[in-house]
């Protein structure tokens, strides 16, 4: 009931921020007609609905972190979590109160991309589905770095991690706008050490039906996006003595 | 009854002793009135009595829970008004409370409720449905010790609550604070003289960690033979004499 009631708050906090809905959802709606354009203009094949649509989908993903770890970095350094911590929430509360509102703003966003896509070409079928349901692996990774990251940092530099790098990290290294088989070497096996990629080749293999393919690849998103968590969990913990908040 | 009994209770960051063996008695009911300059150990001791922070060594009861090895049930009991204007920004005001309200366990039709005597006990019933951060700082600060209020705490924590406030918004919320008096057990931490003679029923001096002298604003002046409380407070916390 009072993760519920806590839960509630939070939600409320991230979607009245104007912010939060321009880039989560404007954005990459931004990028999929642009791109969509773009390639209606140019004779190769580079920004196909069918394949720029799941790496743009998790790429919106991404700025789940910036929201979630703005929302804790505030809330400390407001003191509004200081008289959290002096109420009857529990650790357990407080976790999944920050954690439980993301995973429905993380599915609209997918949503929305995907009904969006419908209009340039994508066939809305029971693909697109599965596909938002590969999504929740990665979204889960995000909001753990957000929780850890709103956990550790003030809102400035949650701003800066989580703004212009993490997003273009899993933008650059995820296959979203050009196939890491056009790089090659040492940049794709990068890439592909990370769950990034991972996730676009999941969602990319949902939408065209391949559903053998999904699994090799969310098992590391999985993998990455349960670290990720347990260490937001553990350090969250840790910050709830006020001597470290 | 006593609603406070401290024991030997110290706080140590690294060498640096934040609060040295406090012990105190607090009764039901009293406005209690922690006084002492920047860096007295006053914010250290609320937070290890609300149990925000874990002592380094001795124990606290609230209400016969300790500190220790209940806390749970002593954050049941009580509630906080930090320094710092603690709201959520985005939530409204009604919001804000109400969230508090539910969080401390009453349903929704009560949270409603006790809201609705908030809004009104704090005059602000007209700007219940503005955001937070639209609030103006005195504003903001009323509703932060609403929340503090709404869950109906037997002990409240009152953190500098004038801080920063101008002198009509402050002669307000003392108005408020008197009218909790023998209802609430308030243990109210400031840096003002005047605050604290003229809401406490005692008053606690504290220097560099160590709790220097309790008692009435009477008791203390006849204790340091002076002849206001700014001087009793110079002759007690710097051992100077006046």
């Amino acid at each position: 009931m009072k993760m519920k009631v806590f839960a509630e708050r939070n939600l409320k906090e991230l979607v009245r921020d104007p912010l939060n809905i321009g880039f989560g959802i404007g954005f990459p709606l931004v990028l999929l007609f642009l791109l969509s354009a773009m390639q209606a203009n140019i004779p190769v094949s580079l920004f196909e609905v069918d394949k720029l649509t799941p790496g743009l989908a998790v790429f919106g993903l991404s700025f789940i972190s910036l929201f979630s770890g703005l929302l804790i970095a505030k809330d400390r350094t407001s003191s509004f979590l200081l008289r959290l911590f002096t109420s009857p929430l529990t650790a357990t509360n407080f976790i999944a109160g920050y954690t439980l509102p993301l995973l429905p703003i993380a599915l609209a966003q997918g949503l929305v991309c995907f009904i969006a896509a419908a209009f340039l070409g994508l066939k809305l079928n029971f693909n697109v589905i599965v596909a938002l349901l590969t999504l929740i692996p990665p979204a889960m990774f995000f909001i753990g770095i957000g929780l850890l990251t709103g956990a550790l940092l003030n809102d400035k530099q949650v701003g800066g991690i989580c703004g212009p790098i993490l997003t273009n990290v899993s933008a650059w290294l995820s296959g979203t706008w050009f196939e890491l088989d056009l790089v090659g070497g040492t940049f794709k096996k990068i890439s592909y050490s990370l769950p990034f990629a991972h996730a676009v080749d999941a969602t990319r293999a949902a939408i065209a039906g391949n559903y053998g393919d999904i699994f090799p690849h969310l098992w590391w998103v999985i993998g990455y996006g349960a670290a990720a968590l347990i260490i937001a969990i553990l350090v969250f913990k840790r910050r709830m003595t006020s001597e470290n908040i | 009854m006593i609603a406070i009994q401290t024991t030997d209770l110290t706080k140590k960051f690294g060498s640096k002793i934040a609060v040295d063996s406090l012990n105190l008695a607090i009764n039901q009911g009293e406005l209690f009135a922690l006084l002492g300059v920047n860096g007295a150990g006053k914010t250290t001791t609320i937070k290890m009595l609300s149990c925000l922070l874990t002592p380094t060594s001795g124990d606290a009861l609230l209400l016969g829970d300790s500190i220790l090895t209940n806390s749970q049930r002593v954050k049941e009991k009580t509630n906080v008004s930090p320094q710092e204007n603690a709201v959520a920004p985005n939530l409204s005001v009604e919001e804000n409370l109400q969230f508090i309200a539910e969080i401390y366990g009453y349903n929704k039709q009560e949270a409603k409720n006790k809201t609705a005597e908030m809004l009104t006990t704090f005059r602000l019933t007209e700007v219940a449905r503005d955001r937070a951060k639209t609030l103006s700082g005195g504003m903001q600060r009323r509703l932060s010790i609403a929340m503090a209020l709404i869950s109906g705490p037997e002990i409240l924590f009152l953190d500098e609550p004038t801080l920063g406030l101008d002198v009509l918004s402050r002669r307000e919320l003392w108005n408020t604070i008197k009218q909790l008096k023998g209802k609430v057990t308030i243990i109210l931490t400031t840096h003002y003289m005047e605050e604290a003679a003229s809401l406490a029923d005692r008053i606690g001096i504290m220097a560099a960690g160590q709790l220097k002298a309790v008692g009435t604003l009477q008791e203390l002046t006849e204790q340091t033979q002076t002849n206001n409380l700014e001087d009793a407070f110079i002759a007690l916390a710097s051992g100077m004499e006046v």
